[in-house]
């Protein structure tokens, strides 16, 4: 079996096995299946730019509240209905995840992590200063009326689940085929050493900058998705925290690979989910798992599987 | 109030933040410009100074100065020792790294700050000052007589305000004839600027890392013992010193200690006055944003020189 | 043969912070020829290809390559116009498998699909004798495996001209004959620009030696020319 066939079989093997999980777990499960699916494509698109290109970015939730607020606000302010919202919410992120892009991009390693990490801030900030807009950390609520697409009521559980795979099926599909690519090899090249690639004749800034583009735009897709599907839009969302998570999902399943995205943010959700019934003080576990995963498993669960099991691994 | 009288306030409250602002952020500098480490759980180690000195104050009876001066002395060096520890424990075992370094701190920095949740609590918690004796501030007045002395109302400041402004700056000089008129600061400096040819002449270089680590936690607890009789003791404080530093240490030009000194000033006194007329949200925005461009279209820093 | 000028530069100049590395050099490349550029250590070779490779910014002087003006192009776009670059020191991907290797190089060129890529990768390793080595991670090849890996990422771009900086540094002297066999075979195709230290590879390969000295040409000249050229033996072959 040649490796694209498995690679491809693996990937249709896995959404199988989510669309399945629906009837199987309990509704508290596939409740929180759904909210992990859409965080996920915020983690793969997380994963293009650190994993695939080796950019490491501190401010993703800029992206993800820009796809987050660009549907909110249009619904809410602009009386849109949720199908324009959406595509309102990805353009936003778009064009912040250009803007961003074109300007952190003059910059490299510490110096573009503290970048990202600080437009990020000073867009969580404006969120909260456009309070009158926001309400702020406190949020809003997307009323049911407004969370329906072609007559599809997205905040019924069984519609709101598989929309999430939905998205995260087509997203999962496309960085599974980007991959693969031309495109997707050179991101790779870039990653492992950019002054060979640039000497080879690849125009590494643009390959950047379109990877930061396609980043930025599925992490908005995730943020747009997570406010129509759960009916909620909050400045939280936008804070370092949020910047930091699929950070640790991608470190956590394995960076530079598909399918580590999902487990990095399955496993860390659950791991969170249980210790906060515990204590308040919950993302001690997310602190303690960066250091551990930084010292001890650089390349997490994917990457010792590809390693140790199946080099074919994507 | 008028004008004038109320531009005095905010610049005196600006000066404040600047001290403290100062040792903070030169400790992130000196981190940075000696082991090339960006301490992103700076903030926490401030966070720290101030829970210790809560901690300890609660501990010493008698007058509120004797668990001050305990608390100005102990809480600086326990939080010092913490971060050798984790020097040791974390960032010699990934080589300092740079990417991985940061990746690491952050943990460090959910690590403490949700360690002291679990011990100290969500509450903030005051500490009393050693000596707070409220002094009116006089103002000038143009009247038809001349010039002359008035009192308004509420233009005030306490004893104890002047006194974190000259502590701090006491601080600043011991540092600087640390850096600059001991072997330790020679070391150091040799460390900094080659490490390699360094270690090559006998400097136990990993020695001098975890020292410096120690050194820059412990500036930043220090700046946090003197400013909690002001601000109060809460898990989440380290959050805006970690961000102030970033930006003081970027736009002073990365580990430069000079730069870092004067851009803590500068920053410090804007925040205090745009919070006092704007909004603090707004003062915010704008810093963060101006560190972002000083990185994108200056990376040297507003007051360094270009490398060539 | 009507010789066609491939690369040319005029009073190409570097400056850094007031030292010059290389100051007004001229320099003409006419097509199909394999030059050689010598010069002690410290003579500004590597800086001078940088300029013309655009890996350096020249401080002052102008490159044209191909009948265009250069100057102002990054190298990605001087490469897609048909140059290749080796390193000094080696440079390639070394987490990335041989094959890879070279097919990140012949991607850039070829546009047709995977296959004409994968048959472009097995012929151009087929030339520098990795073929049996295809699967495995650069980096764990020797160091003379790298050397010539790195070669083949050259060849798979196809150049028009091909600039290789002191490519047989670090091998054995067998693997230095087959490297001479190469180059011989190569400039059937390609214009040859290389930076050598070994004066038995320069002998027998270069048909034009240009020599640097102080960052400036010191003389232009065949193999026999510069043999017996005072000035080049005082100031580099020395030895004689």
């Amino acid at each position: 079996m040649s490796t694209s066939l498995k690679s491809f079989l693996l990937h249709v093997f896995v959404l199988c096995l989510l669309a399945v999980l629906y009837f199987v777990v309990s509704e508290y499960h596939s409740g929180n299946l759904a909210r992990i699916l859409v965080m996920a494509v915020y983690a793969m698109g997380y994963n293009v730019l650190f994993g695939y290109t080796g950019l490491l970015s501190l401010g993703h939730a800029l992206f993800f509240a820009s796809g987050m607020y660009g549907l909110g606000l249009s619904i809410e302010h602009l009386g849109l209905s949720a199908a324009p919202a959406l595509v309102v919410g990805f353009i936003s992120a778009f064009i912040v995840a250009a803007v961003i892009g074109f300007l952190a991009l003059r910059t490299s390693g510490v110096a573009f992590m503290i970048v990202t990490l600080m437009f990020a801030q000073a867009g969580y900030l404006t969120i909260l200063l456009a309070g009158k807009y926001t309400r702020g950390d406190e949020g809003f609520v997307i009323q049911q009326g407004d969370r329906v697409i072609a007559g599809i009521d997205l905040s019924q559980a069984d519609n709101r689940y598989f929309a999430a795979l939905l998205l995260f099926g087509v997203c999962f599909l496309f960085i599974a085929w980007l991959v693969q690519t031309r495109f997707g090899k050179t991101l790779v090249a870039i990653r492992e050493n950019p002054e060979r690639a640039r000497m080879l004749g690849y125009d590494i800034q643009r390959h950047k900058l379109l990877a930061v583009i396609i980043s930025g735009t599925l992490a908005g897709a995730a943020g747009a998705a997570y406010a129509l599907l759960f009916g909620y839009a909050g400045a939280t969302f936008s804070t370092v925290q949020y910047s930091i998570y699929p950070l640790l999902w991608v470190l956590l399943g394995g960076a530079g690979t598909t399918i580590g995205p999902l487990i990095g943010t399955v496993f860390m959700t659950y791991l969170i989910d249980i210790s906060s019934e515990y204590t308040s003080a919950y993302m001690l576990i997310a602190g303690l798992a960066l250091i551990l995963l930084t010292l001890f498993a650089p390349h997490g669960f994917a990457g010792l599987i590809r390693k140790k099991l199946f080099s074919w691994l994507p | 109030m008028e004008f004038g009288p109320y531009l005095f306030i905010a610049s005196l409250e600006g000066a404040i933040t600047a001290a403290v602002l100062a040792l903070t952020a030169v400790g992130l500098s000196i981190v940075f410009g000696i082991m090339r480490v960006v301490n992103v759980a700076h903030g926490e180690f401030f966070m720290l100074g101030a829970v210790i000195a809560w901690w300890i104050t609660s501990l010493v009876g008698g007058h509120p100065a004797y668990g001050f001066v305990a608390a100005l002395i102990i809480a600086p060096i326990l939080v010092g020792i913490l971060a050798i520890v984790c020097d040791h424990l974390v960032l010699r075992r990934i080589n300092y790294d740079p990417e991985r370094t940061i990746v690491a701190t952050i943990g460090l920095l959910y690590v403490i700050q949700q360690t002291t949740l679990m011990t100290f609590g969500p509450e903030a918690r005051p500490v009393e000052a050693p000596f707070n004796k409220r002094i009116a501030l006089p103002w000038f007045e143009h009247t038809e007589q001349g010039f002359a002395l008035t009192w308004p109302w509420g233009l005030s400041t306490t004893t104890y305000k002047l006194a974190v402004i000259g502590a701090a700056v006491f601080i600043l000089i011991l540092l600087w004839v640390l850096m600059t008129r001991t072997k330790f600061g020679l070391i150091m400096r040799a460390t900094q600027l080659d490490s390699e040819m360094a270690q090559a002449h006998g400097i136990p270089v990993n020695r001098v890392y975890a020292m410096v680590f120690g050194l820059g936690a412990g500036l930043a607890a220090l700046g946090a013992v003197l400013i909690v009789p002001i601000q109060q003791a809460h898990y989440l404080m380290g959050g805006d010193p970690l961000l102030l530093s970033f930006i003081v240490v970027i736009i002073g030009g990365l580990g430069s200690v000079v730069g870092t000194i004067v851009a803590a000033l500068f920053i410090g006194m804007s925040d205090g006055i745009i919070s006092v007329f704007f909004s603090p949200t707004l003062a915010k925005i704008i810093a963060t944003l101006a560190v972002a461009f000083v990185l994108v279209f200056r990376p040297q820093g507003l007051f360094g020189k270009p490398e060539r | 043969m009507a010789t066609v000028t491939l690369l040319s530069a005029k009073g190409l100049s570097k400056n850094y912070a007031g030292l010059k590395a290389v100051s007004n050099v001229d320099f003409e490349l006419p097509q199909g020829q394999v030059r050689a550029l010598i010069g002690p250590n410290g003579a500004g070779k590597t800086t001078f290809v940088g300029m013309l490779s655009g890996r350096i910014e020249s401080s002052e002087g102008s490159v044209v390559f191909d009948g265009r003006d250069i100057t102002a192009l990054p190298a990605h776009k001087r490469m897609a116009m048909g140059m290749a670059y080796t390193f000094q020191i080696t440079s390639v991907f070394s987490n990335l498998s041989v094959h890879e290797n070279v097919a990140l190089a012949a991607r850039r060129v070829i546009n047709d699909g995977r296959a004409a890529v994968n048959e472009c990768v097995a012929r151009v390793l087929e030339k520098v004798n990795l073929t049996d080595r295809a699967t495995q991670i650069a980096g764990d090849l020797s160091y003379g495996h790298q050397r010539l890996l790195e070669i083949g990422m050259g060849l798979a771009q196809s150049p028009r001209l091909f600039i290789l900086d002191e490519p047989t540094q670090g091998l054995a002297e067998s693997e230095i004959d087959d490297f001479i066999e190469l180059i011989a075979e190569l400039s059937q195709q390609t214009t040859i620009l290389l930076i050598e230290h070994n004066m038995d590879v320069v002998m027998r390969t270069a048909h034009y030696i240009t020599v640097l000295n102080f960052g400036e040409v010191l003389a232009n000249g065949t193999p026999d020319d510069i043999r017996a050229n005072e000035a080049v033996q005082a100031a580099y072959l020395g030895t004689k």
